[in-house]
């Protein structure tokens, strides 16, 4: 049974006014435990507004959710449930903090989840060790914190609720390369130990290919393609058409074939491309 | 959702009427309620009533929007029926209860306060819906403007306005962020007691009041690097300019005053 699943999801933003705006036209995804699914596509392609439906944020006009098999939207307990089991964590989520210290702020998710007070403890301390806080940070006010602790104190608020399925909306946006590696090295850690479910939004084609098993490429708030990304990657075409762009690693390896460099197939992470290029380079040194 | 609200919205178009300088709707909205309230006989009404619909028929705005945006006032408009008709003074009774009665007088009496308050508040959602926020300040200072010489800061004012119309969408999408955001982390806004609820808005006031302040500071900042230093000297990209149409406008609403105090001011 997957982690999370839509069926033949519709969603109409504003509805019934002037400014009447369909963002979704029939979406059907399903994402097993311990996937890793990244979801691309254009800027107002509608992947923010997909995200929300997996967690009961936003209603469908048409179709239905399920979590865990349950329609989320059969009882009030349900979507309640769906909540807790599908963590979603939004764009620039450092501007949700409110409470007076990093520590209330973390645990607030578990507060709602009604745990138990050692429980909730334990939880916090977890989700601070996985956001790199000190003891003393978390005794601080969190607008103390730098940007990109803010924004990992914020993310630790989703992740002491232990999600199966744990979204993330372009978590990395606006972060330096080295705050942006040690956050996803983060997320794949939680994902590992947790064996729960990861959907990154992204805009960046090259963390896309190198971290997702699966991507899903939206246009227009519709599916466009779907599959690994040696599959996705292979329309290159058509991503194009889409103003997507390949990984900075494919377009190399794609102009190096067209100059008669005789590269495999399927090369879109710069690892890929550098072993190849040295498998090469290394057989012409040998003869 | 919280951002459906239509209340004070513009809704673009290329229409006569959104073509006309704000100023000029300014007066026509004056004009239109000082002829509302003179008007004391029905066909009065049925005269106002026709000005109404022509108006917003030229405008092209839908009906039902206009009438849908009624509908967070319609509490006001029930409330001074109710009123007018247990307390308006006559001696047509109807019925009579406790100390209530009700009167021939004060049934009229609340049925014109009704369309009264409607047709009021129909026409000046007229005016911001088919002005722009931005063109409806621009008219007020250019209004106000003679007023500069008593030291009225009427460039300030109509800043300020200006400012606090640009940023209410924006706090509204805002406020739907956290509350989504909070809502992600299991936060419940719909249930409980009073004091339970008003406690439930901490996890959006908070936020929300340190990214207005945020805002406001990138704001002013991004203004001075732009070297604004108030409306001394500044000239605009578009001009107000009151042309033929305009004129055309202003002698049609008087016109509407006249004959409104000529034909439809004897009492019923
Ligand atoms: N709250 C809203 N009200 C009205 N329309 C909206 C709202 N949010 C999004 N839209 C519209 O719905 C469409 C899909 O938006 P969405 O935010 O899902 O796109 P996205 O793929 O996440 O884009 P981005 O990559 O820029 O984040 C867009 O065309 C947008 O204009
Ligand atoms: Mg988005």
């Amino acid at each position: 049974m997957p982690a999370v699943q839509a069926e033949n999801i519709s969603y109409v933003y504003s509805a019934g006014t002037p400014f009447e705006r369909p963002a979704l036209r029939g979406v059907s995804f399903a994402c097993e435990k311990g996937e890793y699914v990244g979801i691309i596509g254009h800027t107002g392609s509608g992947k923010s507004t997909f995200v929300q439906q997996l967690n009961g944020l936003l209603t469908p006009s048409e179709g239905r959710v399920l979590v865990g098999g349950v329609d989320i939207r059969s009882s009030k307990a349900a979507l309640r449930e769906a909540r807790f089991r599908v963590g979603l964590v939004f764009q620039f989520p450092e501007y949700q903090l409110f409470e007076e210290t990093v520590y209330r702020d973390i645990s607030f998710g578990p507060r709602n989840m009604g745990l138990p007070a050692d429980e909730i403890d334990e939880r916090v301390r977890e989700a601070a060790v996985f956001a790199g806080l000190s003891e003393a940070e978390l005794g601080k006010s969190p607008f103390e914190l730098s940007g990109g602790q803010k924004r990992r104190a914020a993310i630790a608020g989703v992740i002491a609720m232990r999600p199966e399925v744990l979204i993330l909306d372009e978590p990395t946006a606006g972060l330096d390369p080295a705050g942006r590696d040690s956050l996803l090295a983060n997320i794949d850690g939680y994902r590992d130990r947790q064996g729960a479910a990861v959907i990154i939004v992204t805009h960046s084609m090259e963390e896309a290919a190198r971290r997702a098993d699966r991507l899903v490429v939206f246009m227009d708030g519709l599916v466009a393609l779907e599959g690994t990304p040696s599959e996705v990657f292979r329309h290159a075409a058509a991503l194009r058409e889409m103003g997507l762009a390949l990984p900075a690693a494919a377009q190399i390896a794609g102009k190096l074939k067209a100059r008669g460099v005789p590269l495999p197939d399927g090369l879109y992470t710069s690892a890929a491309l550098r072993d190849a290029l040295v498998g090469l380079l290394g057989g012409s040194y040998a003869s | 959702m919280l951002r459906d609200i239509t209340l004070g919205q513009y809704f673009p178009g290329n229409t006569i009427v959104h073509r006309l300088d704000p100023r000029t709707k300014l007066a026509l909205t004056v004009c239109y309620m000082v002829a509302l309230f003179a008007a004391r006989t029905w066909s009065g009404y049925a005269f106002m009533l026709a000005v109404l619909i022509s108006a917003v028929a030229a405008s092209r705005i839908n009906g039902k929007t206009l009438l849908k945006s009624l509908k967070p006032i319609l509490f006001i408009i029930i409330f001074t029926v109710v009123l007018n008709v247990f307390f308006t003074a006559g001696d047509d009774v109807l019925a009579h209860f406790w100390i209530f009665k009700i009167t021939k007088q004060g049934l009229v009496g609340a049925a014109q306060m009704m369309l009264r308050l409607t047709m009021l508040i129909a026409g000046t959602f007229l005016l911001t819906y088919t002005t722009s926020p931005l063109a409806l300040t621009d008219g007020i200072e250019s209004i106000l403007k003679p007023l500069a010489k008593i030291h009225f800061p009427a460039h300030v004012l109509a800043m300020m306005m200006s400012i606090a119309l640009r940023f209410i969408p924006t706090l509204i999408e805002e406020t739907d962020k956290i509350m989504s955001a909070q809502k992600a982390r299991g936060a419940d806004f719909e249930s409980g007691g009073l004091v339970k609820r008003a406690k439930a808005l901490l996890p959006i006031l908070v936020p929300l009041f340190v990214s207005a302040f945020r805002r406001a500071d990138e704001l002013a900042e991004a203004m001075e690097s732009r070297c604004y230093r108030g409306g001394e000297g500044r000239t605009r990209m578009k001009t107000l300019v009151m042309r033929p149409r305009d004129w055309v406008a202003l002698a049609a609403g008087a016109a509407v005053i006249s004959a409104v105090y000529a034909l439809f001011r004897r009492l019923p």
